[in-house]
């Protein structure tokens, strides 16, 4: 008994064996990739071969499907992992500078109070999304689109890692904080709302999502508004449309009262 | 004639042991996300969760069974000392280590990426590199299967090989060749990607690749359990096996069906050509085959038993079988649990089918009743019938183990008839909270309770069959006498070549693998911008 005894179509086991195994191949294989494909009657082939390299999953790009038209403007910020790394103290510096004209709004220390977001301690990530959108125009806001449109990307990210440097505003309680209502712990799974905790911070931080604790009640309301009207369009793949679209003016209320009402310490640090 | 007794309870032990823990998170999974119990409010802890079980359950205790079991049935089948204990041994450490090094980071919560590794997600390397470790064990334990048999084989020529030894081997060759999927996903793909060498990964090659490993590894964990009807069963309850070439072509067509099907698990994936997904659906069909076999031949050698202790009539006999043995009682639990799960795995193997009960929770109550009922049960009677051997003592409580084994049966069947159906209802897999205040799942609340209760069967069931097993390496000493495998009717004096050797089913398994899963892998490798950027967990 030896390899040369088996390996030889005089062995009945390997005749039958191999036979059976390649005739099973041979008739699924026609009927996957010719017989199925036709038996489709709402798709056309060309011939055979067409047949065969569709069902085999051969990529082709489709020759008269013309992407649809934009028609407003999407946020195009790019980041990579070197973008906004390990920032000079002469760059926060240059922040710093730049800074002072943000402060009439958002607060000589990044803490505002005129109802627009503090930055102090913001994700660097954030900010440098906001202005460019604004520069760009994804977003837009009477106020301060024209402060965006004329800074350079150098200045975009000195201001970013500005304000990513600054202390968070640790011991500020605008109002008594309140308790957690379910939309924030729970999300509403069944609506494809996630917990507000898995991207903005508490939880878990996805790059380019704000941390909210502290924030203006008013200002919350209004983006939460903004965003299911889609009014404000800015966020990636509709991350944040497609879950205000889904929340009851209730809790886009209870969200952002709880939000404002707690100090920003719990939420994760980014290295 | 067990010489080496400390390698194999220590494979053993170790199995059982990780066993338990992951038992208890099942548990704890399947409390925290029913009505019974509060939301978490952190749902990453369950995923970390999810990963360890899921880690645990697929690839280590399985896998460590499996070698221990092997490395029994090789001293005792070929009634010869283990060539190569100190490599044994290596590989043992070396599934240890791997263990240790892939649980550290789930524990810290940086490679919640669960155990399909979900790519694009992204963890710690070296929860991937702990697994890496535990493969590299087991092909050891691979390598020594096929050198022992080779060393028989010099010294018996032409005899036919014992079947236990014979399908020990096939499962091995199995799995060798299944593991190399995965292997090429984590060390193409995913471990650069998790080591900083890149940014970006092709997802869809990586599924197909996973896909590779995924539906064979299925009939790896299978194999101790049909050596275990086949060898075991008979013998202990004093039958013999209807049929030793049924058996052997049983392992063989597992050798060759169980590779080239594994799209089955890739049809709601657009990277996959229609006509590979449906030669796949159409090469799962014919994995029933062997199953089916198996089944028959079983039930057969039974009634043969039955006979012999004075069975009669056309049904009468089921009557005269042993019912108060263990492993009578495990091998009818065990079919009971595989006849439903196969029927609902006809299902799944339909490609239109599929699309009903895809990523719902009827997919994982499909897989805990196949392989944590019909499966594990029989890992069950394998230890309960090796401990007196490895031991030299006694198990003396026969009706603890029948207790153990019931509750496991009756645990799996209240856990797991309840979770198909909310599967059918629509329950999505893998998901940590569900809000059964809202209307629209409210009428799922009673069916995860019911799971929920029947997973604290299950871990009762298994904290026992610990105790017994502990309580066994304390019992009265007894001469347990040579570990001895069911004999066929006709005990084969010769058998044909084809039937004596792997050579010939391997090749056939490698060459299914190629053309059914050549073509996409070289053109999902080779398409340029498939590739996405990669999500770190546990990283800012
Ligand atoms: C030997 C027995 C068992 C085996 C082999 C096993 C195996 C597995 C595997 C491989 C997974 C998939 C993990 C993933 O999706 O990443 C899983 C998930 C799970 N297992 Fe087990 N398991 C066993 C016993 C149990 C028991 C007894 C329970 C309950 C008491 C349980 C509860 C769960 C739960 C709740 C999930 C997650 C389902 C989901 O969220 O999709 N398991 N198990
Ligand atoms: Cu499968």
């Amino acid at each position: 008994m030896s390899a040369r005894d088996l390996f030889t179509f005089r062995n009945s086991h390997f005749r039958i064996g191999v036979g059976i195994t390649a005739a099973i191949l041979i008739v699924t294989a026609i009927t996957g990739f010719i017989v199925l494909p036709f038996a489709q009657h709402w798709v056309q082939f060309a011939n055979v071969w067409d047949a065969i390299c569709s069902a085999a999953g051969v990529p082709q790009r489709a020759a008269n499907v013309t992407a649809p038209e934009q028609t407003k403007r999407l946020s195009e910020v790019v980041l990579t992992s070197h973008t906004l790394s390990r920032p000079s103290q002469e760059a926060i510096g240059r922040g710093a500078t730049l800074a002072q004209r943000c402060a009439i709004c958002h607060g000589p220390t990044g803490i505002s109070r005129a109802d627009s977001p503090n930055l102090a301690g913001q994700y660097a990530a954030v900010i440098y999304k906001e202005l460019h959108d604004f520069r760009s125009g994804a977003r837009t806001n009477a106020v301060m689109s024209p402060f965006a449109v004329n800074l350079t990307d150098q200045e975009i990210a000195d201001l970013s890692n500005y304000y990513a440097y600054l202390p968070r505003p640790a011991a500020y309680h605008p109002t008594p904080q309140l308790p957690k209502p379910s939309i924030v712990i729970y999300g509403a799974p069944m609506r494809g709302i996630a917990p507000c905790g898995s991207c903005h911070g508490s939880l878990d931080n996805k790059t380019g999502s704000p941390w909210l604790e502290g924030q203006s009640e008013a200002y919350m309301k209004v983006q939460l508004h903004a965003f299911a009207s889609g009014e404000r369009r800015n966020d990636i793949s509709q991350q944040m449309r497609n879950i205000a679209r889904a929340m009851t003016p209730q809790e886009i209320e209870a969200a952002a009262a709880y939000y404002a009402s707690q100090p920003p310490d719990v939420v994760k640090a980014v290295d | 004639m067990l010489a080496n007794r400390k390698l194999i309870l220590a494979h053993f032990w170790l199995a059982f042991g990780v066993f338990g823990i992951a038992l208890t998170l099942g548990a704890w999974q399947m409390f925290i996300r029913s009505p019974i119990g509060t939301w978490l409010s952190n749902p990453e802890l369950y995923y970390r969760s999810l990963t360890a079980h899921g880690t645990v359950m697929g690839y280590v205790f399985p896998t460590l069974v499996a070698m221990g079991f092997g490395y029994a049935i090789s001293e005792s089948a070929l009634e010869q000392r283990l060539v190569g204990v100190r490599w044994a041994w290596t590989g043992f450490w070396l599934i240890v280590a791997g263990a240790i090094m892939a649980m550290v980071p789930v524990v810290l919560g940086r490679a919640s990426v669960l155990y399909t590794f979900y790519p694009p997600l992204i963890g710690n390397v070296f929860y991937y590199l702990g697994v890496v470790l535990v493969v590299v064990g087991s092909w050891i334990w691979v390598a020594l299967m096929a050198i022992n048999l080779r060393v028989w084989r010099r010294a018996h020529p032409g005899a036919p090989v014992p079947l236990a030894m014979f399908a020990n081997v096939a499962g091995s060759y199995l799995w060798a060749w299944t593991a190399v999927g995965a292997a090429l996903e984590l060390l193409l793909q995913i471990i650069p990607v998790a080591a900083g060498l890149k940014a970006t990964i092709d997802a869809g090659l990586a599924r197909v690749f996973f896909s590779w490993t995924l539906h064979a590894i299925v009939y790896f964990w299978l194999m101790p359990t049909y050596i275990a009807y086949y060898t075991i069963v008979p013998r202990a309850i004093g039958g013999r096996v209807y049929s030793d070439s049924m058996a052997r072509i049983s392992f063989i067509l597992f050798l060759v069906v169980a590779m080239p099907i594994g799209m089955h698990h890739t049809f709601a994936d657009p990277q996959v050509g229609a006509g590979f997904k449906f030669i796949h659906s159409a090469f799962t069909a014919l994995v029933a085959l062997p199953t089916l076999l198996t089944v028959f031949t079983i039930c057969a050698s039974v009634e043969i038993a039955a006979r012999l202790r004075g069975g009669r009539g056309m049904f009468g006999w089921i009557r005269a079988l042993p019912w108060d043995n263990p492993m009578m009682l495990a091998l009818a639990f065990s079919f009971v649990m595989l006849g439903f799960g196969g029927a609902g795995g006809l299902i799944n193997m339909s490609y239109q089918l599929d699309a009903s009960i895809h990523n719902t929770q009827w997919i994982t109550g499909h897989f805990h009743l196949i392989f944590g009922g019909a499966i594990v049960i029989m890992y069950f009677a394998i230890a309960y019938d090796l401990w007196p051997h490895l031991t030299g003592r006694e198990l003396i409580d026969l009706r603890l183990i029948r207790t153990q084994l019931w509750l496991w049966f009756v645990g799996m069947i209240i856990t797991t008839f309840p979770w198909h159906w909310v599967g059918i209802l629509g329950m999505p897999r893998r998901m940590a909270y569900f809000d059964f205040g809202d209307p629209a799942i409210a009428p799922q609340a009673l069916s995860v309770t019911f799971s929920a209760i029947g997973g604290f069967i299950l871990l009762a069931s298994g904290i026992m069959f610990i105790v017994i097993l502990a309580r066994g390496m304390r019992a009265p000493q007894v001469d347990a006498g040579p570990y001895r495998f069911a004999l066929a009717v006709h005990q084969p004096a010769t058998v044909p070549v084809a039937l004596n050797t792997h050579a010939l089913w391997v090749a056939l398994m490698i060459v299914l693998t190629l053309t059914n899963y050549g073509y996409p892998i070289v053109t999902l490798a080779l398409t340029e911008g498939t590739s996405v950027p990669a999500v770190y967990v546990g990283a800012q």
